[in-house]
């Protein structure tokens, strides 16, 4: 499933790893209430889940998605200088993924909370609005253009 | 480089609390 060795790589690096078998684990699918294959989550030490995607995906997008939800686990710290930086990492990484303008969007609201300047958001919207501008991401983001 | 896949979700999340990592959790139907 992770064909890849840098994505066996990135996951070593910055995740604990959990497998859980629908046959052979059904109370942990219970207990975090999934009933569909595969789901991956990111979940904070506390069990709080910070991002989820489900299906299979290509290397590159599943790469997207991971570092997503590694600078997800930041932001849900409220480490937002943190996040705001693992979100620009994922976004120039993987730029040509679906994980790209949600990192773009995510890395405004990150500065955004960081400095409380709505300069942040206007100019997330304009980059949005430039590199991706038939994603759902730019159309969330619209509403703060200037 | 293989993945050491934990199974003990408390485990895991107890080692997530220990290191600052986030837990990466494979709800998974495929056989090994």
């Amino acid at each position: 499933m992770y064909p890849r060795d840098e994505v066996a790589d990135y996951i070593g690096e910055h995740f604990i790893p959990v497998k859980a078998h629908i046959a052979e684990q059904p109370g942990t699918f219970g207990r975090f209430h999934k009933n569909w294959t595969p789901t991956l989550v990111v979940m904070d030490g506390r069990g709080i889940e910070r991002h989820e995607w489900v299906g299979y995906l290509p290397a590159d997008e599943f790469s997207g998605q991971l570092a997503l939800g590694r600078a997800q686990a930041a932001f849900g710290a409220g480490d937002w200088e943190e996040a705001e930086e693992r979100f620009r990492e994922a976004a120039a990484a993987w730029s040509n993924t679906e994980a790209a303008p949600e990192a773009v969007y995510w890395a405004g609201v990150s500065r955004y909370k960081a400095s409380e300047d709505p300069a942040a958001l206007g100019e997330t919207a304009d980059r949005l609005a430039e590199r991706y501008p038939d994603s759902l991401w730019a159309t969330r983001a619209s509403v703060w253009a200037d | 480089m293989s993945i050491e896949w934990r199974k003990d979700v408390d485990a895991a999340l107890e080692e997530a609390q220990e290191t600052g990592r986030p837990l990466l959790v494979d709800f998974n139907a495929a056989p090994d």
